[in-house]
């Protein structure tokens, strides 16, 4: 035993020193080194992002605090900044999204996913992925010089139906939080369809087929069977679509009205926070108070969307975990 | 009773069906109405001028967004040299070298790189290139698109690498080769496919984008020699024109809408059509 020690020892070494030589000469070290050179770019720009977001609105930051948030004051003359009007603007829209876009969602995925036969919703997923690829300023392309017009036409009918109710008084320029909810629902569908429709799908067969073999109907089998396995994932499609919708920017700027006042009402115009910075962004001076609020409006943005992100995918990784296994 | 029982579950089994149908029917005609839309309004007016001629000044017909539509092919070029390397060159560590730590987080910051608003992504570029610089640029557009393009990039690479069956880098190594060989000479060219077509919906996808530009390419009304002047882009012009008084500007960005919409789908149609193929041969 103790011979042997020794003379194990000294090939290992050179071996070792062979081997550093033979990898570096083969490229491996190298590749190595470049494809981790560029996997940790992706870390060095987010937290670039984050660092310069922080840094830029250092002034505002200073200057009003945490009043900043629940200031409804937007005067960039005095200078008086608040973001609660682009906040409520944000939220309402996004909340007016979910509310019509998550029963569609869903319904629509529980149709292609469990009940459509196979022909019919091949096709259709085909459509409805095409529609996630649309640009955003398409929608408000649309949304400005189509569905405000209806909106405006639809007026009376909407007030009729619904105007015992504090959402829907004042009055309706066509532009207003309620058009910006429905093109932002319009854009979530798709992705709310085709996560929820995965989801769906990665709930194991044999379920079903127990339901069913029970005397359950299709649609018995999809509800109480499939839809409560698929739930998590469900909400965390529901949530992917929240945070897409709150980070907007294109498709809201240009049919909610760009008035920073927060309304009850949904046919009132608002303003939301994607909205306000793709506006003024560039009238506001290098240097200045607003320049610096604007900044802090991106990171609060920022802030808004990484949390709902991270809920969504800790969501969809949890059913579809689950699924697999 | 028990035959009313049944009949009631059969009625709510058809209602169901018919009510989640019509779900999705709303969501398809959707997207059939905004095609319909944009080629009535957009094709009809789309001429020979749009793709050959500068804007024409206000109150004056015809002008076309030649300028625009080299714009947006710069600064498409510039985000394809700054996203797709990176992307690519993550991807390939993620598929084939990251250990567990490391991967776990490059994975979780790049789903968060994906999540942050393209708007959020424009103010990033203007404060670290065109506040610096001083002036608004093709080659700031061009770096906020690719920013964009990155995250999406690693995690497609990824995905077709991790495609690539196990027993090709056995064979390669086997014979003899290095892994960086095996990995560079079999592997990536047995994803070839899905890595391209991965690209080209990458393109497409930020090839509309708007938001990011507003702060650093801006916007011109006229050609843009060189990368670092204001340059004008396809989806910029169609917001500040939509957003105008002006029936004649409307008209224009129909007509830039649909060629946007166009290149946008078909680059969309036809990747989906390679991947659908291609997903038949590896599983």
């Amino acid at each position: 035993m103790s011979v042997a020690a020794p003379i194990a020892v000294t090939p290992l070494r050179t071996r070792r020193a062979r081997t550093v030589w033979s990898r570096l000469r083969s490229g491996n070290e190298i590749a190595y080194a470049i494809t981790f050179l560029a996997a940790a770019t992706v870390i060095l720009i987010t937290a670039l992002l984050v660092y310069e977001l922080y840094k830029n609105s250092a002034q505002a930051r200073h200057l009003f605090g945490w009043r900043f948030l629940i200031s409804q004051t937007w005067d960039p003359v005095v200078p008086k900044l608040g973001a609660a009007a682009f906040i409520y603007g944000t939220l309402v829209t996004s909340a007016l999204a979910l509310a019509i876009g998550v029963p569609l969602g869903v319904g629509a995925a529980i149709f292609l996913a469990e009940l459509a036969p196979p022909a019919i919703s091949s096709g259709l997923t085909f459509l409805i992925e095409l529609l996630a690829a649309v640009p955003s300023v398409i929608f408000g392309l649309l949304g400005f010089l189509v569905l405000v017009p209806i909106l405006q036409n639809m007026e009376p009918g909407i007030r009729a139906v619904l105007g015992w109710s504090p959402l829907f008084q004042g009055p309706f320029y066509g532009v207003s939080l309620l058009a910006a909810g429905v093109v932002l629902s319009i854009m979530i569908i798709p992705f709310i369809i085709s996560i929820s429709r995965e989801v769906i799908l990665a709930v194991p067969g044999d379920q079903r087929e127990a339901a069913l073999a029970l005397g359950a109907t299709r649609w018995e089998t999809t509800w109480n069977v499939v839809v409560p396995g698929a739930r998590t994932g469900i909400f965390g499609s529901i949530f992917l679509a929240l945070a897409r919708s709150l980070g907007e920017t294109m498709a809201v700027t240009m049919v909610i009205g760009n008035q920073a006042q927060i309304h009850a009402s949904l046919l009132a115009p608002g303003y939301s926070i994607a909205a306000v910075i793709a506006n003024e962004f560039v009238e506001a001076g290098q240097g200045t108070v607003y320049l610096s609020a604007l900044f802090e409006l991106a990171l609060v943005l920022f802030g808004l969307t990484i949390v709902i992100n991270a809920v969504a995918r800790a969501l969809v990784l949890a059913t579809t975990r689950k699924g697999q296994a | 009773v028990t035959s009313l029982h049944k009949t009631r579950r059969k009625i709510v089994n058809a209602v169901m069906l018919t009510i989640t149908g019509l779900c999705t029917f709303v969501a398809a005609g959707v997207l059939v109405a905004i095609l319909g839309y944009l080629f009535i309004h957009g094709a009809r007016s789309l001429n020979w001028d749009f793709f050959t001629k500068l804007p024409a000044p206000v109150g004056e017909p015809g002008g076309g967004m030649a300028n625009a539509i080299i714009g947006s092919a710069k600064v498409l070029l510039i985000a394809t040299l700054v996203g797709v390397p990176i992307g690519f060159l993550g991807g390939v560590y993620l598929a084939e070298f990251g250990g567990a730590g490391f991967s776990f987080v490059v994975r979780y910051v790049t789903d968060l790189l994906n999540g942050v608003p393209s708007i959020v992504i424009g103010i990033f570029a203007y404060a670290v290139i065109v506040l610096p610089q001083g002036h608004f640029s093709t080659l700031s557009g061009g770096i906020a698109l690719g920013v964009m393009m990155i995250p999406i990039a690693i995690r497609s690479s990824e995905e077709f690498l991790r495609a690539v069956p196990l027993s090709l880098r056995e064979g390669a190594m086997a014979l003899g080769a290095s892994k960086a060989k095996a990995i560079f000479t079999v592997v990536i060219p047995a994803a070839k496919n899905g890595l391209v077509t991965g690209i080209m919906l990458n393109l497409a996808r930020v090839a509309g984008e708007t938001a990011p530009l507003l702060f650093t390419a801006f916007g011109n009304q006229f050609w843009s020699p060189g990368w670092s002047q204001p340059a004008s882009a396809l989806p910029v012009v169609i917001f500040h024109y939509a957003v105008s008084p002006y029936e004649d500007w409307h008209q224009q960005a129909w007509s830039a809408g649909f060629v946007l919409l166009t290149l946008v789908l078909g680059v969309n149609i036809v990747a989906r059509m390679i991947l659908a193929n291609k997903a038949h041969v590896a599983r």
